[in-house]
């Protein structure tokens, strides 16, 4: 392993002494950007889907409604995520005119895409609460909006929490795939550092280990908020 | 009170009530018995429009809450209705749970009271007949602190006031329901509709139920139950009904179902459960 001292020796040089760090914070940055963010996004999009979703249809706005977002379900969960961001980036924001960096139309499809993922587990919270808490709610003369908003949906929220957790790990990795837009993620930082010293391996090692320590992070983080959103549980 | 008028309700291809006509009086404590899927529950559901009707009509208070244009909201505040399965909101602690309508529904009522005076206010600003402006005597600060003194001077009646900060799963059932009955109550309801309210309670906490809603019917309650605990009816109730498939078969006072019922139907199922 006497070649492994001189890669990391090599690494060390760009990374250290020739400022690779910097891009490599920048990388940190913007991944975690576009992953917070996007999450955010998706919550608010998904949540708003899945009560869509779940209204009662007798009305023909709902219905309509109901329509459309079965469309963007399948529109955001029948393409990768790649394409999804060379589509808006090259073809969707030119054709409308726009022009936004790089970074920003990833945070917006990153948080498009997850509204479709976290509808589907939205709904599928919602669906898991008791109804009658939204009879009893109804009962006392509160709107299904309030009781949906007071009631149901904090419930909810608690129950998917682990897989709300599931779906922003999986969002940190995703991420990975924005420098197709050209975006400066983590993939951009070290393959740069890789270029810079031609050796890819400690580049490419340091980065899994990030990734690692992210998701370790966002894990335990996720413990912690459903501990404290158990205090209302039969289990502590 | 209410005013049920050939009231009807189908799921599906299944018409579960078949025409109910029944006058609800003030004061008046209603039990509905009768065997099970013969519509009862569904029937008092109907009453505040938690199933909507399938054709007919409940006039309560002089306004057909069946029809759907009706804000049914404004009038489920005047009735109360105690579930059987509780439905306290889990996510609620206790004194939360009874303040959370209350404090809502007052709020509102303050905001769009604001809103209609600033309507009028604009208005009189330009035209010359000036309109009163809506009285607004109370904040929100004000109605927090009436419901939550409301809240445990109704938790102190049924001495569960150690309880108010606790979440209902550490309740026994009996003190869920308790809850129900005064969480119902905190609103000031007009009549209050109990839907099997001790069907899901241990026998032992039974009673303690029981005994509230029986100090409620003495204070004077307008109430209609549905319930199993024929003792219970006969004891309490001013007026039984006998519901079978879908239809009232028998309407009388509780002295006479009990004692000296005319259908055949209804001495059969009382045969069998007495």
């Amino acid at each position: 392993m006497g070649n492994f001292d001189k890669k990391l020796e090599k690494f060390w040089s760009v990374f250290y002494e020739h400022q690779g760090y910097t891009k490599v914070i920048t990388g940190l940055e913007n991944t975690l950007i576009i992953a917070v963010v996007g999450l955010a996004i998706g919550i608010i999009i998904g949540t708003l889907i899945a009560i869509i979703r779940v209204l009662p249809k007798y009305r023909m706005l709902p219905r309509i409604l109901n329509g459309f977002c079965t469309f963007y379900v399948g529109l955001f969960r029948g393409t990768p995520i790649v394409v999804q961001l060379l589509v808006t980036y090259y073809v969707a924001l030119p054709l409308l005119g726009i022009n936004m960096p790089a970074l920003n139309v990833c945070v917006l499809v990153f948080g498009l895409n997850s509204g479709a993922y976290v509808s589907e587990i939205m709904r599928g919270g919602i669906l898991s609460v008791d109804p009658g808490q939204m009879e009893a709610g109804r009962a006392l003369g509160l709107s299904y909006r309030v009781a949906m908003m007071k009631i149901v949906v904090p419930q909810a929220v608690k129950n998917i929490l682990p897989t709300l957790g599931n779906e922003f790990i999986a969002l940190i990795k995703e991420t990975s795939v924005v420098s197709f837009v050209g975006a400066a993620d983590l993939y951009v930082a070290f393959n740069y550092i890789g270029s810079n010293s031609y050796e890819f391996m400690v580049p490419y090692l340091v980065m899994a280990l990030i990734y690692i320590v992210l998701v370790a992070i966002a894990a335990l983080l996720v413990k912690l908020m459903e501990r404290s959103l158990r205090k209302s549980d039969r289990r502590n | 009170m209410i005013d049920v008028i050939d009231l009807r309700k189908s799921f599906g291809n299944l018409e579960v009530l078949k025409g109910i006509n029944i006058t609800i009086n003030k004061g008046e404590k209603i039990a509905i018995i009768g065997p099970s899927g013969s519509g009862k529950s569904t029937l008092l559901r109907c009453l505040n429009c938690l199933e909507d009707p399938t054709s007919g009509s409940v006039i309560f208070d002089g306004v057909d809450i069946a029809d759907m244009k009706v804000n049914i909201n404004i009038h489920r505040r005047h009735m109360g209705m105690v579930f059987q399965q509780f439905n306290l909101f889990n996510n609620k602690t206790v004194i939360d749970n009874i303040m959370l309508a209350p404090v809502h529904i007052g709020i509102q009522d303050l905001r769009q009271k604001k809103l209609k005076n600033l309507f009028i206010r604009g208005r009189n600003f330009i035209s010359r007949d000036k309109k009163e402006l809506y009285p607004i005597t109370t904040s929100k600060a004000e109605i927090k602190t009436k419901a939550k003194e409301n809240a445990m001077r109704l938790l102190k009646r049924i001495g569960l006031e150690d309880k108010a900060n606790v979440y209902p799963s550490t309740l026994s059932g009996g003190q869920k329901q308790r809850i129900a009955i005064i969480r119902a109550l905190a609103m000031n309801p007009k009549v209050m509709l109990f839907d099997e309210p001790t069907s899901a309670l241990d026998p032992e906490m039974v009673g303690e139920v029981l005994d509230l809603i029986r100090q409620l019917a003495d204070e004077g309650m307008t109430m209609v139950i549905v319930t199993h605990e024929m003792g219970f009816a006969r004891e309490v109730a001013t007026r039984v009904l006998f519901m079978d498939e879908g239809k009232i078969v028998e309407d009388n006072t509780p002295e006479e179902i009990f004692t000296n019922p005319q259908n055949p139907r209804t001495q059969g199922f009382l045969s069998k459960v007495l």
